[in-house]
């Protein structure tokens, strides 16, 4: 039915959710200290962040990951050659996951923001009136809060993420976007295997969302809910 | 850095950018108009409502957009039927498959946005409005809805700008967009540096214009859930 | 306060992944390759994954030849020459024509095969390679290759359509999307015509062989430079055409001679 392509294609499946998880560590560490350094009251940090953010988040994943993976190399190239190395490669995978998490960093950062931003205001000053210090606010009143608040972002975020895995297929690396794609030309067949891929992506998809679902459920314990 | 080379170019760039604006503003205006109504159905009770328009956001979200564009580009296609059908003359251009893409792409994720919103809405205010007599679609109208939309503003501002950057796939299936006027200008000279800055710097400058536009939104309407320093 | 535990984690993970990217330098008896993957009958990708075609078995036999050990690697035919000068790899072997455009950037071995470019369209349409027939139709053509180039210079008056694989144009062509290609006359004819896609299609027009843009012949790419390494492969090429291995393989894909005669 395939016509032997998919061996090829699950080969692809595990690259991708590979190169997904590796890039998502990466972002939720950007993020959580890009969210903070946007609503501390330190200037320079909110500068920074809101640096990093707005370049990122101006910028699309396509041409970001073309020219840190061509210029990174020459760049690297240069640096090499000034120690006498001589080539230090830069390999797709690792471009493609530095580049992911950068990227999905500065999302993250937003997302963070927004929800620790949606608490109500009062808790945090309850819990500064009743001494706790900076970091005890965090963790006991914001940290819980934020995780239930942000998720369904947070999923939006790690589902584009996932897709955007799709792109390191630009830079060479044989995931399954690129597989698919063999297969799609050589046996002039484009709709089954797009078709096949979109299955197959789906499938990470279900998963991720039955997790993140039941994440979601349990944070949400005794809040309640604006139904209609 | 060879500015000759981007001088002769920007032609192409211009004409890019204008492609591009068009695509972003025709997908996420279909888009939203498309996720109001999916929204207050995916948020609510009624089963039959919320599960279908649950199944075709699953979908959507739970695949790249490239294969989605790709399916609806080559894919489609690949039939004669549709070939011989009356949809051809849209289907067969590359501009309408791209918008139809994306618009269905945005929408999906609006929708979900729209509705995590109206999910998360302080119980206070909906009961509020029930004790005040307000019928159910006047609840949903006044209340709900222009609560929920604000709510999502930064969340849909995230999704603003990655639509932004999903039009660069347009360039994938020969639309000349920015990404496209990049390709053509590193092809020609072999100039990547060059070639993917310059576009990047005119998806910066839409970038910021869009940023603005959000915060002006969040400034006016958000303005009630600012912390407090 | 709150930020400084965490930036320094976060400091030293960012470190450690850079580091671990970097692999030591590369050993000189193995040399990586640079092809595409998405040109039939000169490269595609077998259901199994792996690459074949005419371009795949000269490269392996080039390397067998100089004795050294190859890795092929697959990059997308318009960042074929930028990755070449970032050092992705050291040669290319993708059905690169010699023209004096691409020799201002790099170097060439000498040819492995000649082959002529054709206009391909639906049997009996109207194109038929002059200037009055080819206004305002669409042309499909493959970004960077010399076809895009000489269609963009000489078939004023037409769409001209660029894609990132041939692979596509195909799949367009078919579609009607397009209404004539211009392509290497060889993969036009094993990668299209004779297939089950490409009935009711055939050559049109005469065969394109101007040398400002079609030049002499398909070379192995690479950078500027590196003498002993294009001394190398021209020493191979004229061994494989000497022992009759570039004979077993050209049989193996064509029924006749793709090196061309003088």
């Amino acid at each position: 039915m395939l016509e032997g392509y998919l061996p090829s294609l699950l080969q692809g499946l595990r690259l991708t959710v590979g190169v997904a998880l590796l890039s998502l560590a990466i972002a939720v560490l950007l993020g959580l200290l890009g969210a903070l350094a946007k609503l501390s009251a330190n200037r320079f940090a909110r500068g920074v962040a809101g640096i990093y953010t707005s370049v990122v988040r101006g910028v699309p994943d396509l041409v970001l990951m073309l020219l840190v993976f061509f210029g990174g190399q020459i760049a690297v190239n240069a640096i090499a050659a000034r120690f006498g190395f001589d080539y230090v490669d830069i390999d797709p995978f690792i471009a493609g996951v530095a580049t992911l998490g950068f990227i999905f960093g500065a999302y993250l950062t937003e997302t963070f923001r927004g929800a620790i931003m949606a608490i109500a205001p009062g808790q945090l000053e309850a819990g500064r009136a009743f001494g706790l210090s900076p970091w005890q606010v965090f963790s006991r009143i914001t940290a819980p809060q934020m995780v239930r608040l942000a998720l369904p972002s947070f999923t939006n975020n790690w589902l584009v993420l996932v897709k955007s895995t799709a792109l390191v297929s630009v830079i060479g690396l044989n995931d399954m976007m690129q597989r698919a794609g063999q297969a799609a030309g050589a046996t002039r067949q484009p709709f089954t295997f797009y078709l096949a891929a979109g299955v197959l992506y789906l499938g990470i998809t279900a998963v991720s969302v039955l997790l993140l679902r039941t994440l979601e459920a349990r944070s949400a314990l005794g809040v309640q809910q604006a139904a209609h | 850095m060879n500015l000759a080379a981007i001088a002769e170019s920007l032609p192409n760039y211009l004409h890019g950018l204008v492609t591009t604006v068009e695509l972003l503003a025709l997908s996420l205006g279909f888009g939203l108009a498309g996720a109001i109504p999916l929204a207050v159905a995916r948020a609510s009770n009624v089963r039959w409502l919320s599960a279908p328009v649950g199944a075709f956001t699953f979908v959507i979200r739970g695949t790249p957009m490239l294969v989605q564009l790709f399916l609806v580009y080559y894919g489609l296609a690949q039939f004669e039927a549709v070939r011989a059908s009356v949809f051809w003359p849209w289907l067969s251009s590359a501009w309408f498959c791209a918008v139809l893409a994306f618009a269905v792409n945005t929408c999906a994720y609006t929708t979900e946005i729209i509705a995590g919103a109206l999910r998360a809405l302080p119980a206070g205010e909906l009961e509020a409005a029930r004790s005040l007599g307000m019928s159910r679609s006047q609840v949903v109208r006044r209340i709900l809805l222009p609560s929920a939309l604000r709510r999502s503003l930064p969340a849909y501002g995230n999704e603003a700008i990655m639509m932004l950057h999903g039009t660069s796939l347009a360039s994938i299936v020969t639309l000349l967009d920015l990404t496209g006027a990049a390709r053509e200008l590193n092809s020609r000279f072999y100039l990547p540096f060059e070639a993917f800055i310059t576009a990047a710097l005119f998806y910066l400058a839409l970038t910021f214009v869009l940023v603005a536009l959000f915060r002006r939104a969040e400034h006016r309407w958000l303005a009630h859930l600012r912390l407090q320093r | 306060m709150l930020l400084r535990p965490v930036a320094r984690l976060a400091t030293l993970a960012i470190a450690m992944l850079t580091l671990s990217g970097a692999a030591c330098a590369a050993d000189p008896a193995t040399l990586r390759v640079g092809v595409e993957g998405a040109y039939p009958p000169f490269s595609a990708v077998a259901a199994d994954g792996s690459l074949k075609g005419f371009d795949i078995d000269i490269a392996n036999a080039v390397c067998a030849e100089m004795k050294v050990k190859c890795t092929l690697v697959q990059q997308d035919f318009d960042g074929m020459i930028p990755a070449l000068q970032a050092k992705k790899f050291d040669m290319i072997v993708a059905s690169l024509s010699i023209t004096p455009e691409r020799l201002k950037v790099v170097d060439f071995s000498d040819r492995y095969y000649k082959t002529p470019n054709r206009l391909i369209a639906k049997a009996g349409s109207k194109i038929d390679g002059t200037a009055a027939n080819w206004k305002g139709a669409k042309i499909g053509v493959q970004r960077s290759t010399i076809n895009d180039r000489y269609a963009t210079a000489k078939f004023e008056g037409a769409s001209i359509i660029r894609y990132t694989k041939q692979d596509e144009v195909w799949l367009d062509l078919a579609a009607g999307r397009i209404d004539a290609t211009l392509v290497d006359a060889v993969a036009g004819d094993e990668g299209f015509l004779k297939t089950p896609g490409g009935k009711g299609y055939a050559f049109t027009g005469p065969s394109y062989v101007d040398p400002e843009f079609f030049g002499k012949g398909v070379g192995i790419a690479l950078r500027k430079g590196e003498p002993q390494l294009k001394a190398r492969i021209d020493a191979a090429i004229k061994a494989i055409r000497a022992n009759g291995v570039y004979k077993k393989i050209q049989d193996r894909y064509f029924a006749f001679d793709v090196y061309g005669g003088q």
